[in-house]
């Protein structure tokens, strides 16, 4: 327990890079940044065996930061970039840094099918229900009747709950946390890098500039506030009936299952395709016949 | 002087001015873990968070915004950390202290 934030700090950031960070005062990207980097050095991880990629974004800033193997990727394209690391280097951990918008609505696509696919990854998805970054625009897990820059007098559509998104996606972990819980956040991605196979970890934080100040939730130490109101963990949330459970963040482990990975099957295919060329290469020695040149 | 303060701006509490005049508290006198609170001040941007979170309400905040320990009575600390985990701009660092008293009753 010696200091362990300050030897994360000493670490794991990169000192060079331009800081203080370009996130506004209070924002949560720097808190999940911090439980990341701390799960990462309790997980007992070499720098140089860490991956960390990213989308466009508030969130997609977070690689600059952290002394890891880095990628700023395309607007979406973060979890595909990650996909081709994972499967040209599969001792690595690769982890991904998405925001809400940057996953659910320019990447769902990608979102959902590496879900499907089950590589062995970890997609940390930052969700404070809005496009910061642009301009406050709505996202997809905006709150239905929440003001923001293109919906001046409410919203219309209903919001993707992106943790149920995955679960039924088929992701092998799921977890949500919110930035309140910076502790429990660690834990929860701890157990996702930890866990083999495609885990998505759900970080609900706090917009204050854009969400915020549309909706008049206060500043951050409100809304974060507010997050300690409204969460209420899994084992208690499932003794609580539906109408109880409105407007609730239910934290903790929502799903973790079993299942073959995508990268080791893929080595199985690889290994088989291999045996089955020695054969025809035997067969042909054996024949005398090249078969391929007929 | 036990904090970094020095590139602190011009904007001093009138609380936190005298910092060698501070009593002997119960804290030490009842010899339970005490902490340093470090505030690096180049990386802070006055967000309030710390101060708002803080559960002996030691952490309060100047004019600028910027923190600092109320009456420089940093003993009160009970390292709960929740700052230091909490600072989206890593600018907090809780460190244990180890008073001199606690190093000779060690060695003998």
């Amino acid at each position: 327990m010696l200091e362990r934030a300050e030897i994360v700090r000493k670490e794991y950031l990169r000192h060079d890079k331009k800081f203080p960070h370009v996130w506004c005062p209070g924002c949560g990207n720097g808190i999940v940044m911090g439980a990341l980097l701390r799960a990462i050095h309790r997980s007992g991880l070499e720098k140089d065996d860490v991956v960390l990629a990213s989308g466009i974004g508030c969130s997609g800033r977070m690689p600059t930061y952290v002394d890891f193997n880095t990628i700023h990727t395309t607007h979406g394209r973060a979890l595909t970039f990650s996909t081709g690391i994972k499967l040209a280097k599969p001792e690595l951990t690769v982890l991904t840094v998405m925001g809400d918008g940057d996953a659910t609505a320019i990447g769902g696509n990608h979102f959902i099918h590496a879900a499907r696919r089950n590589l062995d990854m970890t997609a940390i998805i930052i969700n404070n229900s809005t496009y910061g970054m642009t301009g406050g625009q709505y996202s997809p897990t905006t709150p239905f009747g929440s003001k923001s820059t293109t919906s001046v007098y409410g919203h219309v559509e209903h919001a993707f709950s992106i943790a149920e998104l995955a679960v039924t996606a088929g992701a092998s972990f799921v977890a949500r946390s919110t930035v309140y819980h910076a502790t429990h956040l660690e834990d929860m991605i701890r157990l996702a890098i930890a866990k083999k196979g495609f885990s998505v970890m759900e970080v609900i934080s706090n917009c204050h500039v854009q969400h915020g100040r549309r909706n008049k939730l206060g500043g951050a130490v409100e809304m974060i506030k507010g997050f300690k109101e409204r969460a209420v963990r899994v084992e208690k949330a499932e003794k609580m009936s539906a109408e109880e459970l409105v407007d609730k963040i239910t934290i903790g482990v929502l799903a973790d299952v079993e299942k073959p990975i995508s990268t080791e099957q893929y080595q199985r295919v690889i290994n088989e395709a291999k045996k089955k060329a020695e054969k025809i290469a035997k067969e042909k020695e054996k024949n005398g016949i090249k078969r391929y040149e007929e | 002087m036990v904090h970094d303060t020095k590139s602190r701006p011009a904007a001093k509490p009138e609380v936190g001015e005298n910092k060698t005049a501070s009593a002997p508290s119960t804290a030490q006198q009842k010899k339970r873990k005490l902490h340093r609170v470090t505030f690096y001040y180049k990386w802070c941007k006055s967000c309030g968070l710390c101060s708002a979170f803080c559960v002996k309400q030691i952490i309060q905040t100047d004019k600028n915004g910027l923190p600092f320990i109320a009456n420089d009575d940093m003993d009160r600390c009970t390292g709960c950390r929740f700052c230091e985990i909490h600072c989206p701009d890593f600018a907090i660092t809780i460190q244990n202290k180890y008073p001199e008293r606690r190093h000779s009753d060690d060695r003998q």
